[in-house]
């Protein structure tokens, strides 16, 4: 695949997309769940017309996009309004969507309390981060970390803590886009795949920033307004009163808890209103503490967020993205818990969506898509469902580009070369970064087809708080940082978050397969213990550094705070 | 950038007010949200009925106004983060930029 010619991989991406609906039929007899989802040509031609109208955009990004700037950044001609919607698509993800929605039909408040952790990063990136990272960063977010310190081995650290962050965030995009589509269109799981992939590597390796930007953008109003939809059908059915939706909730889940047989109307009362109240989700403190951290802090080191603060042009536009951002992430949580409701009283009162054991049709993360069919019919069907595939390309587009700027821009140009790479040279080993990320990406979907990557996710956050998040921190605000310290407990911060990890229930039970309850390390999240562990090793290591190095990176100190609070000496990231 | 100019801003009474009142709201804030957010988290964990009380004679439990409290409140507080710094620290940064140029 990697051999073919920029306009080659254009005509296999045309060429797949219009044997769509073909593939879809010939997919048909197999199963029946999948025939009734195959005939669905609606979300078929919504995805095409979504596609070819970012492909159309990708090509007047691509005209756009000549400088290694323009590549990383959109030349920074984002504004703060854009940029806030760009960063909602960019972290508004299927799982979210369909996952947080699903949680929800299933237990309630819990799926609130889960979504909470999601929105409580983003005032915290922009109380302390935002626009010091506008300030001090031109592409990736190692500009920053590396502002003062010895180039070489900071990025090195940064660009292996991107990579390690992407690649988990990716597989988990990956396999679940393969197994949704599989699900709404009738595609095979690997074709899926491979569609997922030669999409995303077409958008960034032809539009770069500009591309994935607008991408992101289409795919956050397509989103919210889908979702603002979904919720308003299901109030109006309720006369848009709370109360009366809730209680229809609770009669249903009541009435599912009274088929059990030996239950007494009583029990199935309280099973019914349970779904009103803090459930399972949180059972010790610890986990719901560390799990919290996990989120909160991770947001505010995921370098592909990071990463679009570079896009905007100054200190007040990246204010600006956040607070956009947060207001339409906030108001997305609140529409999923509608969602997840409006799921309990249309979807699961309807045998159409069930199987015989009472369980969705298509697995439980089916509940916003069923509910999508209860209340606008196949048309609206087959808009979520485009939505959701489209979603799934926005968010693994930004990756890449995450994890490209990081080889290219961090490897390649400030190690390799020592900055003398030039624009063209950096763009080129961009490029191919990328490609080598498709194709990484498509193999990795197709092997963890059949694992339980359920942690990824949360795996990618907690190495985001507890190895850039530290980094950054104090590189940014503490004075006595230095290379060693940044160096050093940055890599403690990813080893211990991932070793943690692999040692909790989620990996060592869910994924090895060992006994329940036979993990080492019994906490949900490593964050609590990781971060710390960051923050301590940078602290420590930073203090005993007696080096020459160190001296000077302490010294540097005044200059950078000066260009971190007022941008003076900030280069505009706009196109030179 | 020059080591002059550096102590030139630095010496600026303008930038320390600039530095110390966005350090300030800054941290205010954030201790803000981390006890809201922890304190509904420990809420949860320590004593789960409390959230689970009807408020009154309908299924309309404290959690319902408390979770999108939560959300309301993180979208607020940076609004007013953000409303503070495009008013006054846009100024003084502006203002210590023009001192440079002189």
């Amino acid at each position: 695949m990697s051999r073919l010619t920029p306009s080659h991989r254009l005509a296999v991406a045309m060429a797949a997309l219009i044997l769509l609906p073909t593939l879809a039929l010939a997919a048909g007899p197999d199963l029946g769940e999948v025939q009734k989802q195959a005939t669905n040509y609606t979300a078929i031609g919504m995805f095409a017309a979504f596609v070819v109208f970012t492909l159309f955009i990708t090509k007047w990004a691509a005209a756009k996009t000549k400088s290694a700037a323009d590549f990383y950044t959109a030349g920074g001609g984002i504004t703060g309004f854009q940029n806030g919607l760009a960063i909602a698509g960019d972290y508004m993800s299927a799982a979210s969507f369909l996952g947080i929605s699903a949680a929800v039909m299933a237990s309630g408040f819990d799926g609130l309390i889960y979504s909470i952790g999601f929105l409580v990063g983003w005032p915290i990136l922009t109380f302390l981060m935002a626009e010091r990272l506008r300030n001090l960063g031109q592409f990736t977010f190692a500009d920053v970390a590396a502002f003062r310190f010895a180039q070489t081995p900071v990025r090195v650290f940064a660009a292996s803590s991107t990579l390690v962050v992407v690649a988990f965030y990716l597989i988990a995009q990956m396999v679940g886009a393969g197994q949704l589509i599989k699900l709404l269109f009738g595609l095979e799981y690997w074709v899926a795949v491979v569609i997922v992939g030669g999409l995303m590597m077409i958008y960034v390796l032809f539009g770069g920033m500009t591309a994935t930007t607008w991408v992101q953008i289409i795919k956050a109003c397509l989103l919210l307004g889908g979702a603002t939809f979904m919720a308003v059908m299901v109030m109006m059915h309720y006369g848009f009163s709370l109360e009366r939706f809730f209680a229809a909730a609770v009669e249903v889940k009541a009435q599912i808890a009274a088929q059990t047989p030996g239950t007494t109307p009583e029990d199935a009362a309280a099973a019914g209103q349970s779904i009103m109240g803090p459930g399972k989700f949180i059972t010790d403190p610890i986990s719901a503490i560390s799990f919290g951290m996990a989120l909160m802090f991770g947001t505010a080191g995921l370098p592909h967020i990071l990463m679009r603060f570079f896009t905007v042009p100054d200190a007040k536009e990246a204010r600006k993205s956040v607070m956009w951002a947060t207001t339409w992430i906030g108001y997305f949580y609140l529409l999923t818990f509608i969602i997840g409701f409006g799921a309990i009283t249309f979807v699961l009162t309807n045998p159409g969506f069930l199987d015989e054991t009472g369980a969705l049709v298509g697995g439980s993360n089916m509940a916003a898509i069923h509910l999508a069919k209860a209340v606008g019919g196949n048309v609206f069907l087959g808009f979520i469902s485009a939505v959701a595939f489209a979603t799934i390309l926005a968010v693994v587009a930004g990756l890449t580009l995450a994890g490209a700027s990081a080889v290219s821009h961090d490897i390649y140009a400030t190690v390799i070369k020592k900055n003398k790479a030039g624009s063209a040279a950096e763009l080129k080993v961009s490029r191919y970064t990328v490609l080598a990320l498709g194709v990484l990406a498509v193999a990795l979907g197709i092997v963890f087809e059949k694992q339980n990557i359920a942690f990824m996710v949360s795996l990618a956050f907690a190495i985001a708080a507890s190895a850039n998040f530290p980094v950054l921190f104090l590189s940014v605000l503490w004075k006595g940082c230095t290379t060693r310290g940044v160096v050093i407990g940055g890599f403690i911060g990813l080893v211990v978050s991932v070793v943690l990890t692999v040692l909790s229930p989620s990996v060592w039970e869910a994924t090895l397969g060992y006994d329940k309850g036979s993990a080492p390390f019994p906490y949900t999240s490593p964050a609590l213990f990781s971060m710390t562990a960051g923050f301590v090793g940078i602290w420590l290591f930073s203090t005993l550094d007696r080096s020459l190095r160190g001296r000077q990176d302490r010294a540097g100190f005044m200059a950078q705070q000066v260009r971190s609070e007022t941008g003076i000496g900030a280069a505009a990231a706009s196109a030179h | 950038m020059k080591t002059n100019l550096v102590d030139r801003v630095l010496a600026d009474p303008n930038y320390r007010l600039l530095k110390a009142r966005r350090s300030r709201l800054g941290w205010w804030l954030t201790a803000a949200l981390m006890l809201v957010y922890y304190g509904f988290i420990l809420l949860i964990a320590f004593e789960k009925q409390v959230l689970a009380t009807r408020i009154g004679a309908g299924v309309i439990t404290w959690g319902i106004p408390v979770g999108f409290g939560v959300i309301v409140f993180t979208v607020v507080i940076t609004a007013f983060y953000v409303m503070r710094a495009n008013r006054e620290f846009d100024d003084l940064t502006e203002k210590v930029r023009r001192g440079m140029i002189q």
